[in-house]
């Protein structure tokens, strides 16, 4: 599959292909939908078998739910304070979506639905018009004030006013972008040194010998995957959480 | 004695948890490698810079005055791409806790 004729390519893992026959054709399901609903399901799952005990004592699936509870719980505390807890829900789904679809892109013959640039984009306007409805909701009008700093001198309006709404603007593009980004690079490079292994391999005597070298490369990216598919979804949790207390506390 | 500022210690701990207490300090940013925070920059000035261009752009298209809007756009979108990175570094204050 990744090699055609001695050439690399590397994109046609992120092809979408409709799947479940003539109905999944009709509405368009394709493996990308089916893996959304995986992840949906293995984290309510993952939350469901660790609530429905709740030992004192946890055992290991309990610790896993757990500590992903307290991690949250714990940033979404210290980020936007305690007025957050009510929005402790929103940023816990949206933190364990985009970690299973990473995790769930790194077993063999996954789908990543993160490596989706629609994915990410409606993910991350999901994020924005949320944090944006909350900070209406608490501050009505005066949410605009957020445009203007205050003390700043009125003749500068006309320049920091459309400033300050454009980098308002700009975090669906680089909270979308940077997981649509690092998703796409990590399964890109991962496939390249995967052909360059199976390339090499073919040169007779000293194939096996050189093509050892892609192939630990591969080793060392895998685990490297494993760190940025847990990095991105930390990182897309945190700045919600980081928009969120700017939505909260204006200013 | 030893027991009970044990007990005291985690009652202050289980109280700030809950929210009763406010916690001394607050707030702090990504902790980050700076690896992180060039990808970050990068990122930021890319997106903000994207944004003001389709602005100007669409705005140039509905009014018909292309290419000035989004030339104005476009400087406007850089320079909010440089507000962003300095927000990297320099957070908003986070004095006013309610």
């Amino acid at each position: 599959m990744a090699v055609e004729g001695k050439t690399i390519d590397a994109l046609s893992q992120f092809e979408l292909t409709p799947i479940l026959g003539a109905v999944g054709k009709a509405v368009s399901f394709s493996q990308s939908n089916l893996f959304m609903l995986v992840a949906v399901a293995l984290s309510a799952g993952l939350m469901l078998a660790s609530a429905r005990r709740g030992a004192l004592v946890p055992g290991r699936l309990q610790a896993l739910g757990e500590s992903a509870y307290e991690f949250i719980a714990g940033m979404v505390r210290d980020q936007v304070g305690d007025e957050g807890k009510k929005y402790f829900p929103f940023v816990f789904s949206v933190f364990m979506f985009v970690l299973f679809g990473n995790l769930l892109g790194m077993l063999p013959y996954a789908f990543t639905f993160t490596s989706h640039i629609a994915v990410t984009l409606a993910l991350a306007v999901v994020v924005f018009i949320t944090v944006t409805v909350v900070a209406l909701m608490r501050h009505g009008m005066h949410f605009f004030s957020y445009f203007f700093p205050e003390g700043a001198p009125v003749w500068l309006a006309p320049i920091i006013i459309p400033v300050e709404v454009i980098s308002y603007f700009s975090r669906v593009v680089s909270l979308s972008v940077r997981l649509f980004a690092n998703m796409v690079a990590g399964h890109v490079m991962l496939k390249v040194f995967a052909t360059f292994v199976v390339l090499l391999g073919g040169l007779g005597a000293v194939g096996p010998f050189v093509a050892a070298m892609p192939l630990a490369v591969n080793v060392a990216l895998v685990g490297f995957e494993f760190l940025v598919a847990f990095l991105q979804a930390y990182v897309f949790a945190i700045l919600t959480s980081i928009y969120l207390h700017d939505a909260v506390h204006l200013h | 004695m030893n027991e009970r500022d044990g007990f005291e210690k985690r009652l202050r701990q289980a109280r700030s948890e809950q929210g009763l207490d406010k916690p001394p300090t607050s707030g702090g940013a990504v902790p980050q490698s700076p690896w992180g925070y060039g990808l970050r920059a990068g990122v930021e000035v890319v997106s903000a810079l994207v944004v003001g261009i389709v602005i100007g752009f669409l705005l140039d298209r509905w009014l018909g005055t292309w290419p000035w809007l989004f030339l104005v756009f476009f400087v406007l979108g850089s320079a909010a791409g440089i507000l962003n990175v300095y927000r990297l570094f320099n957070p908003r204050p986070r004095s006013r806790m309610k």
